[in-house]
Order: C-alpha cells, then sequence, then structure tokens
C-alpha cells in the first residue's frame, strides 16, 4: 500500500526506527563487547573499567590460551560428534514417525497421536528418568546423550503436518509404480519438504551444540564431555557452581581470566552463529506447521 | 447405510479389522516401531517409575524391591521448611517472566511489521534471533561476568549513581537478572510466530481502514492486533500453564547458597535433593507434586480460555 507521507506517520516511522535501533544495539551488544575484550591486550582490560566499543590495546594471548587448551579441542571433538550423530538420529526417527503420523486410514493413527502428544503435557520428571536411563545401561555412555532426546514431540508435529500438505498425487502414481512406504517417503516425501527438514536439522544441531545438562547428570569420563561443559568449567569456574580445574595453568590465570573466557566464548559461539542467519526464512514456515491443531 | 451394509455384508470386529491392518500397512507400522520404543522407554517408563514417589527407593533394591511408605515424601515436603519457598519462588519468577516477557515479544513484532525498509527489516530479525543461538552456559558466564563487582553492569549502573554491587550474589537484584536476561534471550525468537501470523493479513483491510481515516496507531489497535488475538490467546494458554514448569538448568547455573531465599525454584530444588543428594524417592514426589499441579493449571488456563475466548488447546 502507498502510505501518505502525513508528517504523523513520518514521525511514527522515525520513532519506531529508533526504539528498534535501540533494541538492536541492546542483542548485540554483549557479544560485541565479548568479541573486543577478547582481542584486549590482557593486562589492559584487566585494569580498565569501561564500556568497550574497540578492543583496549591489541593481542591474542587469549586465542593462544584457548587453542593450547586440551580440554577445549576434545570438547570440539565430542560435540561435533554429538551434533553430527545425534542430528541424523533425530532426523531420521522423527520423519519416520512424522510420516506414519501423517498416513490417511490408519487405524491406530489416532492412538499413537494422543500417545505422542500426552507426553507434552505430563512428564515422569527429572529422577524416574534418570534412573530409567541409568538401569538401560546408559549412564557415563554417549549413547546417553543421543537416547533419551531420539524424537522432538514437537519437531515431529511440525513435520508431519508438512507432509500432509504435499499432493497427494505424485505418493500414488509412485505406489503404482510398485514403491512401498519407505520409498515414498526417502525418495518423495522428504526431498519434497526439503525447507521443513532443513528447520528441523537446524533446531536439532543446535540442541545438540548447547545442550549440557544430560551430559552433566549422565556422563562421569572427562573425555565424552562436549564443549559447553568444559565451558562450564571456564566460564564458571570461580562460581559455587563451576567444578575445579579449568584446563588451564593457574599461575597465569590471574589477569589473564577476562580475555580468556572471552574468547573462549567467541571460539564456541561463532560456529553457530554464523549458520542460523541462511536458514532464516524457513523460520516462520516452521513456527506455523507447529501451530497447527489436530 | 443400506448400500454400505450390501458392500460390506458383515461388520468386521475391531480386532479383524486391526488384524487386516497391520498386514496391510505393516511397513508403516514397521517405521513405527523405533519412535514407539523410544516413547516407551524415555517417556512411559519413567511415568510408570513414579511410584518410586510413594517408596523408599533403594537403588540396589530396585522399584520392585523396595518398601511401600505411602505419601510419607509428600508430607514431608509439603510440611517441610522448603515447600513454601521453592513455590513461592517458582511462582514470582514465572508470574514476573510472564508479565514481562509474554508482552515482549509481541511488542517487537508489532514494532517490526510497521518497518518499511525490508534490508532494515531483515537486519532487525537476524539481530533479535541472535541471542537464542547463544548457548545458556556462555549466556550465564557472562552474566556472572557482568554482574561481578567489576563487570560490564556495574559500569553501567554507577554512570546512573548506582553503588557498586554484585547483582547475581544481592537477593534483591537476583531475580531481575534472570528475568531479564531470559526476556533479552527469548524475545526475537519468540516473535517469530507473530510475524509469521501478521504476513497472513490482507493487506486490503489496512486500506479499507486507512480510506475510513484511521492512523498508524489506530490501524494497529484496530487491524494488526485483532488478527493477533487468537495466537496470543493460545500462546498465553500455554504460557500459563507452564507458570510452574520453570526449568532448572539457569538456576543451577546462576544462583549459590548467598541468594536460595530467592533463587532456590521446584525444579532445582528436586535437581539437588533427588541426583546430588541421591535421595531419589524424596526428588521424584516433589516432582511429581510439580506435574500435577502444572496439569491442574493448564487444564483450568485450557478451560476457562475455551469458555471466555473460544480458542483452546484441545
Amino acid at each position: 500500500m502507498i502510505e501518505k507521507r502525513t508528517w504523523s506517520s513520518l514521525l511514527f516511522d522515525g520513532l519506531n526506527a529508533l526504539v528498534l535501533l535501540a533494541l538492536t544495539l541492546l542483542f548485540l551488544y554483549p557479544m560485541w563487547y565479548v568479541l573486543m575484550g577478547s582481542f584486549s591486550d590482557p593486562f589492559s582490560l584487566f585494569v580498565s573499567n569501561e564500556l568497550l566499543l574497540l578492543p583496549k590495546g591489541f593481542s591474542l594471548k587469549g586465542y593462544e590460551q584457548v587453542f593450547q587448551n586440551p580440554n577445549i579441542l576434545t570438547g570440539y571433538k565430542n560435540t561435533l560428534f554429538y551434533v553430527t550423530v545425534g542430528t541424523c538420529a533425530n532426523v531420521l526417527a522423527t520423519s519416520l514417525g512424522a510420516y506414519v503420523l501423517s498416513r490417511n486410514g490408519l487405524l491406530l493413527k489416532k492412538c499413537f497421536t494422543i500417545m505422542v502428544v500426552f507426553t507434552m503435557y505430563f512428564s515422569g520428571g527429572l529422577i524416574p528418568t534418570f534412573l530409567v536411563v541409568k538401569n538401560i545401561g546408559l549412564f557415563d555412555s554417549r549413547l546417553a546423550l543421543i537416547l533419551p532426546t531420539l524424537v522432538g514431540t514437537w519437531n515431529m508435529i511440525v513435520m508431519r503436518t508438512s507432509f500432509r500438505a504435499l499432493p497427494a498425487s505424485m505418493e500414488e502414481s509412485a505406489r503404482i509404480d510398485g514403491a512401498n512406504d519407505l520409498v515414498i517417503l526417502f525418495r518423495i516425501v522428504l526431498p519434497c519438504a526439503k525447507a521443513t527438514v532443513a528447520v528441523i536439522v537446524l533446531y536439532y544441531a543446535v540442541g545438540y551444540w548447547n545442550s549440557w545438562f544430560n551430559a552433566m547428570i549422565y556422563l562421569q569420563d572427562k573425555s565424552k564431555y562436549p564443549l559447553q561443559l568444559f565451558l562450564r568449567e571456564i566460564l564458571l569456574a570461580n562460581t559455587a557452581n563451576g567444578a575445579t580445574s579449568s584446563g588451564f595453568e593457574e599461575s597465569d590465570m590471574l589477569y589473564l581470566e577476562d580475555v580468556v573466557r572471552y574468547a573462549t566464548v567467541i571460539v564456541s559461539t561463532v560456529p553457530i552463529l554464523c549458520v542460523y542467519p541462511f536458514c532464516q526464512k524457513y523460520f516462520m514456515k516452521g513456527v506455523m506447521m507447529g501451530s497447527v491443531k489436530e | 447405510m443400506t448400500r454400505c451394509a450390501q458392500v460390506l455384508p458383515h461388520r468386521q470386529s475391531f480386532r479383524g479389522r486391526l488384524a487386516r491392518d497391520l498386514r496391510k500397512n505393516r511397513i508403516v507400522y514397521f517405521m513405527w516401531l523405533p519412535v514407539l520404543i523410544y516413547y516407551v522407554i524415555f517417556h512411559y517408563l519413567p511415568m510408570f517409575g513414579v511410584v518410586i514417589a510413594f517408596q523408599n527407593y533403594k537403588p540396589f533394591k530396585g522399584i520392585l524391591g523396595s518398601d511401600f511408605v505411602g505419601l510419607k515424601w509428600f508430607t514431608e515436603f509439603l510440611t517441610g521448611p522448603y515447600a513454601l519457598r521453592v513455590i513461592r519462588n517458582t511462582l514470582i519468577i514465572s508470574v514476573y517472566s510472564i508479565v514481562l516477557g509474554f508482552p515482549a515479544p509481541i511488542l517487537l513484532a508489532l514494532m517490526i511489521n510497521e518497518v518499511r525498509c525490508p534490508a532494515y527489516k531483515k537486519t532487525i530479525q537476524t539481530v533479535s534471533y541472535m541471542p537464542h543461538f547463544i548457548s545458556l552456559i556462555v549466556v550465564c558466564g557472562l552474566l556472572h561476568d557482568f554482574s561481578s563487582s567489576q563487570g560490564l553492569f556495574n559500569v553501567i549502573g554507577e554512570a546512573f549513581g548506582l553503588p557498586r554491587i554484585n547483582y547475581l550474589a544481592s537477593t534483591s537484584t537476583y531475580r531481575s537478572i534472570y528475568v531479564l536476561s531470559g526476556i533479552w534471550k527469548q524475545m526475537g525468537w519468540g516473535s517469530i510466530i507473530y510475524l509469521a501470523t501478521l504476513s497472513a493479513v490482507d493487506p486490503s483491510l489496512y486500506e479499507a481502514a486507512a480510506i475510513d481515516g484511521a492512523g498508524r496507531l489506530r490501524r494497529i489497535v484496530h487491524v494488526t492486533l485483532p488478527a493477533l488475538i487468537p495466537v496470543i490467546t493460545v500462546q498465553l494458554i500455554m504460557r500459563l500453564g507452564q507458570v510452574m514448569s520453570e526449568g532448572s538448568e539457569k538456576t543451577i547455573l546462576l544462583y549459590n547458597e548467598s541468594t536460595w531465599e530467592v533463587s532456590d525454584i521446584v525444579s532445582s530444588f528436586v535437581y539437588r535433593r533427588g541426583l546430588l543428594e541421591n535421595n531419589h524417592s524424596y526428588g521424584a514426589a516433589v516432582g511429581l507434586f510439580n506435574s500435577l499441579v502444572n496439569v491442574v493449571i493448564l487444564t483450568v488456563a485450557n478451560y476457562t480460555s475455551r469458555r471466555v475466548a473460544n480458542e483452546s488447546l484441545w
């Protein structure tokens, strides 16, 4: 619509843009501060006490420390494993479930749907879940980070909705050509629902990248820790919540601490911040599909 | 009806139809198997596992061998000194989050929706989603860093004449840091659902309103907001249904003993008692109590909304 350029309308636009600019800065500044802090000279940063717009002095000491820390490397490797294997397993299981729930004329479908949706409103809780995982022998196993979160119910419902929106004619012609349901899912349905699959992959991958709670309660062996748990030790080391050794030489830490923390944040966060803008156009679609009711 | 009866001479029993369906759709049912196993093991077994809340559960005796103690743990929790504290803290933090955090994404969506320049609009959206992708560990680590007496918050606070305090260690500011950082993290992401709804609004409605002489604000009030009401209602019911289910993760990362009086919530209490102190039955009882309260709240919210606004989850 072509808006008439009245004064009040222009004023409205101006104010709106200004408030949004302020909000944008509020969203960005903490990460900017951390980024600038990570490139600063450790000692100047340690004694300074002000907002940073640019690095204070310049040094890569923080990054040197981070890349020499064996824990970061171990954590990165483990996280990459959890993200890739976990995401693949999750997407596979989720699309199988979503395909079944999108079928018409399945006698037990309603029963399956209720069974799945019920878990969104009621759960056994932390302790019983923990005991189940422990009793089936997953304690201190890498699988404990993948299997208990194999299917996200909400993600499965999003996928089911998008499968259902596909035209039935393609599937029918494939069936006439002798394709069974597995072939239809992997050769026709999934390729046609690429956009939704992309969103779901992103959700699962981000979830694995950022998750730590299950790792904290199920893992004991440090060589299996994901990056986030090592981050916790580094970032929260001197609070009551952190564990003890962070993998750094203690003697250097006093004034290096800030730069090292900031560099660690940057190293662990940048990969994900580089990925999500490319999937952004799919977010709205994904959200809308999840909100369609049965 | 009669014609149907002619085609199917005798109606099959449910079992007969099921057998036929299982045979005809065997591949589909086979595909469901992994999902079924997952839900049974990781969702339904724990639901049956809550019986330990009524037992004196000992790991070496197992669920079947442990002694039954009835409602012992529930009475111990509800009459003990901590029930009031953790329930009060959960409610205060939740209500505080809802009052400030629920309207925030709606307002953001309304503002973004009014931006005319597509590039600016897209940039704001991208930036506002960013905090959602930053891990909780990083956010909480930075909150500790910024809240310390030498940290960023104090640098800013001092410019406004506030005294230097550790914001996370002080009982008067802990909850504000907790709630405001949550809004910072989720506001942009939460606005997506509203923006998606608004992108489907018929532009001719705006034109008609403009011809009738409605200014920008009046169009927001009379066209944009009414289009959002159904989504807002459903989102609000869901949010209210979660009023007692504030997760433990953020609290575990932010609190320490000095702030337990204001920071300890039900889920963090369950974690501490049940897992750190290995009092499984007690933890399970508190968790179950909380789940039941949640279900009741959600049902009431859903019922009210169906009566009042004709919108509901089920």
